[in-house]
């Protein structure tokens, strides 16, 4: 079985894999990170995105073999010594989640948004989130926390 | 959004307490939950829609590495252990309780649809598990399938199961024929549809999951499961399904993705997770790939229905007729006779005035995955079928959409209202809703933005729905008068620690409601304690003693009212304990907002110092009051509730592609006291986005051999943030009078008002009937065959 070696939100991280072992598999079975979620099994709805060398990854995508040597933040790594990253602390304000399942994706997805492109529009925030599947909250108050969490920034 | 500020009492936009683990990667999912020593499940499915089963050869899985063991049917048999059941006896039109077949645990000699798990593999990983699964040998004899509910129920169709003749699982009726029938005599004029209300897949974001876990030393059984209702799964396991008795069973629903409906029920692959790590001896977890959700989660709607409505010459609706085929899928489930019977006849009569109206409803057995409840679970239906009617009515009749209702709501000053359709309604103002709905969305100023919409070659359109409904479920006598199988009351247990803070024990699971904020505002309202010092728990039978569970927009009346009826009982014990420390009267005791005085002196005592005493009882009136401050109460209401709204969508239409944008999506809605509006706005939404998924983009589709095409989110159309523009929702506020809250429930209200509002507009923009999901190629095709027509 391949070892693998990365670091995970700041943290060395090795393992033994099998070949077929997915990234976000070996991030909740190998490492007990499980705030990054499946909510499919076709690459669809988001909830396992995680930032790969700093970029939103759907980590059911990818194999662990191939984060070899890169740089992973899940949820778990986003906040710092307890204090809300701006985009959590706008979902928490402007109710961006009701079960929490999509979140994470969905808070990930938002922060390599929002690392692109400073001030986007409503309409690129939507465009956005196309790879990300919430199936309570209609959207609306995501896109105002993102809108928010964007203005906060600049702050 | 309302700002919280300070208080934390009802009616205030709490922050939610539950979002900082979700937020943070805290949340504890079941499949997140690992037991010491566990193997993995996985299921084999069926391939056919329909099938014999000769013999099922296990042998080489058994020997496959990693395996620990492999079990079919006739394993749990041997146990006595049962499969899914009903919860509902409709009685049908001859007096006879309707047909549900038995259900075994896995499936034994003949599959009824593509998904229906067959064995379950145990092996020490789930790869293992997944690749020995492969190595079964079924030996399936395949049959021609009953899809659609027409073939199923024609003469000399094979039957689905030996004890139901004609596939048909009820034949049910409601409301008066008689004078339905002479309405239709007097009518000026009839409209009549033939709708189909398209099957949905409820997707909820976290796919089911189950461990199951056995403690040989204590007998005990634990499942930790994705449940809405973990109280009643661990009824129905113990009572229905030989996994029992509920003492020694533990049900645990920990943080659960999203429900809808989906999660109410006991499912095969739950009953079989728990029984094998019995059997096994070890922990057993089982977590459904998205696929198999899509084959085996219960999916929705599906009804087939034509409908007349009678109306005199200004517009007066004189009688409805309506009658409908309702898919239940292969077998029955808790609600799956319930739904299509009373929770949509019951709602026929809508928002009007119609004095008589007759449903009828045909339920067949099909080869396709079981039909339950889903987000408003019958209502919906009812609402597509009565305001399709009469927006096509305004139609013909040339009367304004808006006016024709107007003419024929109930008025605000005739509630309580008995409805033709067993229900009495308990309150509202429908011509408010509509009105406020009216300026909200400018529809007077339509005309010009339709203009506007042509001129730059699209098709601009407006839809209107005024629904209700009935929720908040309770109550029980009434339920069990018409079938239900359970009681529907709901039970708080409110604990004051010594040192003032609460626990506060819920029979209402939380997945993604708010209850751990909501429940905790009405603590603070009545008991005078800051929500961030209530703890909400809930989902554990081992903790939490009783529980009715969440569905039904249930918890905010009943389970909400429990609490406040335990805060109740809470006050009047601290009255006769300050009483005893100030050294009066218990009469002369006044209690507002956590302190207690006596009446006409600055003498008081806080909640706190209550708690206090209760717990170190050194000053206290031992002699007539027990030591603790810990209180229960069950609520169980006098009726249901009935929310209401005036819902408007506006949408264009792109002629060359028939493409439907949505712009607008306006929804007044009377939802009683509303306890924390920016949790009921953002049920309005998500309610909403389902409506309008339904009305535009999801459809359930299966082929002629019952396979479902639509079996991936690659192939069945999730709505995306990209679909939809910001959502705009008020809510009047009518208090329900059967519950001391006066909320009537928020959860399902957006699903059931927002679908055929939708299609009223895409019918408004294309001037064409068409059917939902109002997909591009549907409307492009309707426009086509409609020019062709013209020519
Ligand atoms: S789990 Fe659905 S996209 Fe990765
Ligand atoms: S909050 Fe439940 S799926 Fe998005």
């Amino acid at each position: 079985m391949p070892t693998v070696s990365m670091t995970v939100n700041g943290q060395p991280a090795a393992g033994e894999v099998e070949g077929r072992t997915l990234l976000v598999e070996f991030l909740r079975e190998h490492l007990g990170l499980t705030g990054t979620h499946v909510g499919c099994d076709t690459s669809q709805c988001g909830a396992c995105v995680v930032h790969v060398d700093g970029k939103s990854v759907k980590s059911c995508t990818l194999l662990a073999v191939q984060a070899v040597g890169t740089e992973v933040t899940t949820i778990e790594g986003l906040a710092t010594n307890g204090t809300l990253h701006p985009v959590q602390a706008a979902f928490k304000e402007h109710h961006g989640l009701q079960c929490g399942f999509c979140t994470p994706g969905m808070v990930m997805s938002a922060v390599d948004l929002l690392s692109q492109n400073a001030s986007p529009s409503e309409p690129e925030i939507r465009e956005w989130l196309e790879g990300n599947i919430c199936r309570c909250t209609g959207y609306h108050n995501i896109v105002k926390a993102i809108d928010a969490a964007a203005q906060a920034m600049k702050g | 959004m309302p700002d919280s500020g300070t208080n934390t009492g009802i009616g205030a936009s709490v922050r939610r307490k539950e979002d900082f683990r979700f937020l943070t990667g805290k949340g504890k999912y079941t499949d997140d939950l690992n037991r010491p020593g566990q193997a993995h499940a996985y299921f084999l499915l069926s391939p056919h829609a329909r099938a014999k089963i000769n013999g099922i050869d296990t042998n080489a899985a058994k020997q496959a590495p990693g395996v620990v063991d492999v079990f079919t049917a006739a394993d749990l048999a041997a146990d006595g252990v049962s499969g899914p059941i009903c919860g509902w006896v409709v009685t049908q039109k001859n007096g006879e309780p309707h047909k549900s077949p038995a259900v075994s645990a896995l499936a034994s000699d003949r599959v009824n649809y593509v998904g229906e798990q067959v064995a379950i593999v145990v092996a020490e990983t789930l790869a293992q598990a997944k690749d020995a699964a492969e190595l079964i040998e079924v030996n399936y004899q395949p049959q021609p399938a009953l899809i659609k509910m027409k073939d199923a129920l024609a003469n000399g169709a094979a039957q689905l199961h030996d004890d139901v003749p004609g596939n048909l699982c009820f034949d049910w009726e409601i409301g008066d024929k008689a004078a339905t029938d002479a309405a239709f005599k007097k009518a000026h004029h009839v409209t009549k549809i033939d709708i189909h209300n398209n099957r949905l897949i409820p997707n909820a974001i976290e796919p089911r999951a189950a461990i199951g876990d056995y403690d040989s030393g204590m007998d005990m059984m634990t499942l930790y499961t994705t449940s809405q209702n973990p109280h009643v799964a661990r009824l129905v396991l113990a009572a229905f399904m030989g996994l029992g008795p509920e003492n020694k069973l533990r049900v645990v629903a920990p943080d659960v993705g999203g429900g809808f409906g989906s999660k109410i029920y006991v499912y095969r692959d739950e009953i079989v997770t728990l029984w094998a790590a019995k059997k096994l001896g070890r922990p057993v977890k089982w977590t459904a790939e998205r696929s198999a959700s899509f084959l085996t989660d219960a999916h929705g709607r599906d009804h087939d229905t034509h409908a007349e409505l009678a109306v005199d010459k200004d517009g007066t609706f004189l009688g409805l007729r309506v009658s409908t085929l309702a898919n239940v899928g292969a077998h029955n489930q808790i609600f799956s006779t319930a739904t299509p019977s009373y929770l949509y006849g019951c709602l026929l009569a809508g928002q009007y005035r119609t004095p008589a109206v007759y449903g009828e409803v045909k339920t067949v057995f099909t080869n396709t995955a079981p039909v339950d409840a889903y987000r408003g679970a019958g209502r919906p239906e009812a609402t597509f079928v009565v305001e399709r009617l009469v927006e096509k009515t305004a139609k013909e009749m040339g009367i304004d959409r808006a006016e024709l209702r107007r003419r024929n709501f109930i008025p605000p000053d005739q509630f309580p209202y008995q409805s033709p359709c067993l229900v009495q309604y308990d309150s509202g103002d429908f011509p408010h809703l509509l009105d406020r709905a009216m300026e909200v969305i400018d529809y007077a100023g339509f005309s010009a933005r339709k203009q506007a919409s042509a001129e730059r070659g699209k098709l601009r359109g407006i839809g209107l729905s005024c629904w209700i409904e009935a929720c908040g479920l309770a109550p029980s006598a009434v339920v069990g008068f018409l079938g239900g199988g359970v009681g529907q009351w709901e039970s708080a247990n409110i604990k004051f620690n010594p040192t003032g803070s609460v626990t506060l024990y819920t029979g209402s699971h939380s997945h993604g409601q708010g209850h751990e904020t909501v429940f905790a505002q009405i603590i603070s309202e009545h008991l005078g304690v800051p929500v961030e010092s209530v703890e909400v728990v809930h989902g554990d039978t081992a903790v939490v003693p009783f529980g009715m569970g969440t569905y039904g927009s249930r918890s905010g009346p009943v389970g909400g009212g429990a609490v406040y009826k335990a805060a109740q009982k809470i006050v009047e014990k601290g009255r006769k304990i300050a009483a005893h420390l100030l050294e009066a009267s218990v009469e002369d005791i006044e209690y507002a907002g956590g302190t207690y005085s006596v009446a006409g002196t600055d003498r008081t005592k806080t909640m706190a110092e209550i708690a206090f005493a209760a717990y170190v009882p050194h000053n206290y009136p031992l002699d007539v009051l027990e030591p603790g401050l810990d209180e229960t109460a069950f609520f169980d209401p006098m009726n249901f509730t009935f929310p209401s709204g005036a819902y408007f969508a506006e949408v264009e239409v792109d002629p060359d592609t028939g493409v439907v944008t949505v712009l607008d999506m306006v929804g007044i809605d009377d939802v009683g006291t509303v306890m924390n509006p920016m949790i009921v706005a953002g049920q309005l939404h998500g309610g909403f986005a389902q409506g309008i998924g339904q009305a535009l983009y999801e459809q359930c589709v299966y082929d002629e051999n019952g396979q479902l095409l639509t079996g991936s989110l690659m192939d069945y159309c999730m709505p995306r943030a990209d679909h939809f523009p910001s959502f705009r929702t008020e809510e009047t506020n009518q208090p329900c009078p059967h519950n001391p809250l006066g909320v009537k429930g928020c959860g399902e209200a957006g699903a059931i008002g927002s679908p055929v509002a939708m299609l009223n507009a895409v019918i408004d923009a294309i001037g064409v009937n068409i059917d939902m999901p109002a997909t591009p190629e549907k409307v492009w095709r309707a426009l086509q065959s409609q020019a062709q027509a013209a020519e």
